[in-house]
């Protein structure tokens, strides 16, 4: 079971409160936790990473267990405290805007 | 008793404000959707209650939201807007060639028979069509990839296709306009299109007759006399009575001709309404008055509409799409401001009243008759 932790805006969007947990194989990696969560989430498609390309979008950033992993590989294997469900997967809006 | 609906869009969310047909007492409800950009709302002619709404961020890009329930409910529809085929490149600000890449949607113009049917207006220009209510989009790529597309460069709010007109008596003829490439039609429902700016003249522009390139900032139809078309451009406001064929300038005795919206009357088709503001470089009205102007003649010959209006210390822009019109008589003119200001008259201009003063700075403004 892996958690992700949503920004406020898309925690509305999706009408959920708190953590969202998914259940994916593993190992779990951004691109796969990214095609759960809009599985489950239509309404999230576009909304974190591009439709056509897949590439996130400028002002999303993904961080876990105190890393930021938004410029890795999106098929590398996430942390093992992630995998485990110790940890979130944080999808977070850029600190932007002035 | 007739009820106006007005379907507000602000940097920071959704209003619907409602009245009955005296527009005297107006309820506020919203924010919808606290925090986005809500581009532009509007409903359908042909099933009121369904209205479209555009949801931005430069965070997390684009939504649609639909409500069938007059606003009081929302539910997100579909979201992509794919170019077709191999999406090429426009003219950048620096001439260089750019890619084309979505980035919102500006204008959404439902069919007036269908309300399934209905029409997105996007940056990079384009226009995208749904015939099952938002749920999916597909490009009318013949405006995108006319052989001019790769000559046009965005104006200083991108490149943004704003306002779509459909003509009422045959519906594949639509007529569109860009920032800042021009006015285009299509005959034939969105395949093929062709430029009409005929007439425009656009100051620095070197070659006079340049098919594209001019700023157009907003187009006007009376759905009674659809082959006339006025129009605010960047400077000079302008009319048509070939249905954009040609084109005349009638900014007459206007203090400045440069603006945003534009509106007709909905019952005399020979009255318009701009808003002047001072230049291109400082958009504020002119000696900090705001002043509605109305031509009763078509244009050339304007007065000044001020009562109710603040006429000293008034530094606010109104933007291309937040003026509106309703078809009750006397006819209802709206207009939202980018100081979180929407001004209402019933009395077609003649005075003016502040619906509600703190909204966000407003993007659009709709009106809606409701039986």
């Amino acid at each position: 079971m892996i958690r992700v932790t949503l920004p406020h805006h898309l925690r509305t969007l999706a009408r959920v409160d708190g953590e969202v947990r998914l259940e994916l194989q593993a190992p779990p990696t951004v691109t796969s936790v990214l095609d759960a969560l809009e599985e489950s989430y239509p309404v999230l498609c576009g909304t974190i990473r591009d439709h056509q390309t897949a590439e996130r979008r400028d002002f999303i950033r993904f961080f876990a267990c105190g890393q930021d992993l938004s410029c890795e590989p999106a098929d590398d294997p996430l942390p093992a405290d992630v995998a485990s469900g110790k940890e979130p997967f944080r999808v977070v809006g850029a600190m932007a805007g002035g | 008793m007739s009820k106006v609906r007005l379907l507000v869009g602000t940097r920071k969310g959704a209003f619907v404000l409602t009245a009955d047909g005296t527009r005297a007492d107006w309820d506020v409800r919203g924010p919808f959707f606290t925090g986005w950009e809500i581009y532009h709302l509007n409903a359908s002619p042909a099933e009121p209650d369904r209205i479209y709404a555009s949801q931005t961020s430069g965070w997390f890009g684009q939504v649609v939201q639909r409500s069938d329930d007059g606003g009081e409910t929302w539910e997100p529809v579909g979201n992509e807007f794919a170019y077709e085929g191999v999406a090429g490149t426009h003219q950048w600000y620096d001439g260089t060639q750019h890619p084309w890449e979505f980035a919102r949607v500006w204008h959404f113009e439902p069919s007036p028979t269908d309300p399934d049917t209905v029409y997105a207006g996007a940056e990079d220009a384009a226009l995208f069509k749904s015939t099952d209510g938002g749920q999916t989009w597909k490009e009318l790529a013949g405006l995108r990839t006319h052989t001019t597309g790769e000559q046009w460069q965005p104006g200083a709010g991108g490149l943004c296709l704003h306002t779509i007109l459909i003509h009422p008596e045959n519906q594949d003829r639509m007529t569109v306009a860009i920032s800042a490439a021009g006015t285009f039609r299509t005959d034939d429902g969105g395949e093929t299109w062709q430029p009409i700016n005929k007439g425009l003249r656009s100051r620095e522009l070197p070659d006079e007759e340049r098919e594209v390139g001019h700023c157009v900032h907003r187009l006007a139809m009376n759905t009674s006399q659809p082959d006339t078309l006025f129009m605010q451009k960047h400077w000079h406001v302008m009319r048509s009575d070939d249905a954009g064929d040609s084109w005349q300038k009638v900014s007459g005795n206007l203090p400045s001709d440069f603006g945003f919206p534009i509106a007709v009357h909905a019952n005399e088709p020979e009255t318009v309404y701009v808003v002047p503001i001072k230049s291109d470089s400082e958009h504020v009205p002119p000696d900090g008055k705001l002043r509605v102007y109305r031509s009763r003649t078509g244009g050339n010959e304007w007065e000044p509409l001020t009562s109710g209006l603040p006429q000293e210390h008034c530094y606010v822009n109104i933007l291309r799409d937040s003026m509106a019109v309703d078809n009750l008589d006397p006819c209802g003119v709206y207009f939202g401001t980018t100081g979180g200001q929407v001004y209402a008259s019933a009395d077609a201009g003649d005075t003016w009243t502040a619906v509600v003063r703190d909204l966000p700075p407003v993007l659009s403004v709709e009106a809606q008759v409701l039986a």
